[in-house]
């Protein structure tokens, strides 16, 4: 048997069908109320996205802080702090009236 | 006054998806085609074209405009259906001893003389749609739009997303496959 020439016959076969494009009925219904179903969990999702982000931020920023605080060198013991230096610079007029003869 | 494509488009990008059912509207008849050539029961037919519109509303923010709103959503179409090729390949290991008596006659008619077997009988119709369903996915979504639906090897390309080199591979393969299938079907019958 000729295979070549029975493909040729068949596929001329399959050409000859004519595509048959009948939609369901309210099919377009079905969609647009499943799309619409889609759309109010895709709003939702961009808070939820968004919120995310905004949390994994705020832990980054408390770890660097944390590791900041952890890894600076302490402050020699005989500096004062700045409430201290502060202090001195305000009341320093003072203390030179002070020590005045 | 009635939209244009790209307006809906643009309105459906802004949020207002009820602008998207008149697209529904306009090309189901398209995708409805498209589907039965890869998928025979109605409620099979019916899924794929759920699924390509809600991928084309789910992608359409990577619709650029620079084709046809169509040509994307056959790309889209033809792609799908390739999926549910893959994923329903069931019935390929079949024989061909069931064959109807109306497909018999009209091989015997064949091996007698094939220019009596006529091209346009339902019996020929049928012996294709089962020598299809046997075809490996790849094989079968060639053989429809090369050699069925007469597409040029780029457009198949383009519709598919395969290389051109590719598909020339995949359709000298194909017709390999399709003259396998058919060998085995004539030797079911006649030996």
């Amino acid at each position: 048997m000729k295979l070549a020439e029975l493909q040729k016959k068949l596929i001329a076969a399959a050409r000859t069908e004519v595509l048959d494009d009948r939609v369901p009925y309210a099919f377009k219904k079905r969609i647009t109320a499943l799309l619409a179903s889609r759309v109010a969990p895709q709003n939702l999702d961009l808070w939820v996205r968004g919120l995310w982000r905004a949390a994994i931020s705020c832990v980054g920023v408390a770890m660097l802080c944390g590791a900041w605080t952890l890894f600076t060198p302490a402050a020699p013991a005989s500096s004062t702090d700045l409430s201290q230096d502060f202090e001195n610079t305000l009341l320093a007029s003072v203390d030179q009236g002070d020590q005045a003869p | 006054m009635e939209r244009t494509e790209a307006e809906l488009i643009a309105a459906v990008l802004k949020g207002d998806a009820a602008s998207f059912e008149p697209l529904v509207q306009k090309y189901s008849p398209r995708v409805f085609a498209t589907a039965r050539r890869y998928a025979r029961r109605d409620s099979e037919v019916e899924d794929i074209a759920q699924e390509v519109w809600l991928k084309a509303f789910d992608k359409l923010k990577s619709f650029r405009g620079e084709a046809p709103f169509e040509h994307w959503l056959m790309r889209m179409t033809v792609r799908t259906c390739y999926d549910f090729l893959r994923g329903h390949q069931r019935n390929r290991e079949s024989s061909f001893s069931e064959l109807s008596e109306p497909e018999n006659d009209w091989l015997e008619r064949f091996v007698a003389a094939p220019e009596s077997a006529s091209d346009d009988a339902d019996a020929a119709k049928l012996l294709i749609e089962r020598v299809m369903e046997k075809l490996s996915p790849p094989a079968r979504l060639v053989i429809t739009l090369l050699e069925i639906e007469d597409r040029s090897v780029k457009e198949i390309a383009e519709l598919t997303g395969w290389s051109v080199p590719l598909v020339k591979v995949r359709a000298f393969r194909a017709r390999a496959e399709m003259r396998k299938i058919l060998a085995k079907m004539t030797k079911d019958k006649y030996l």
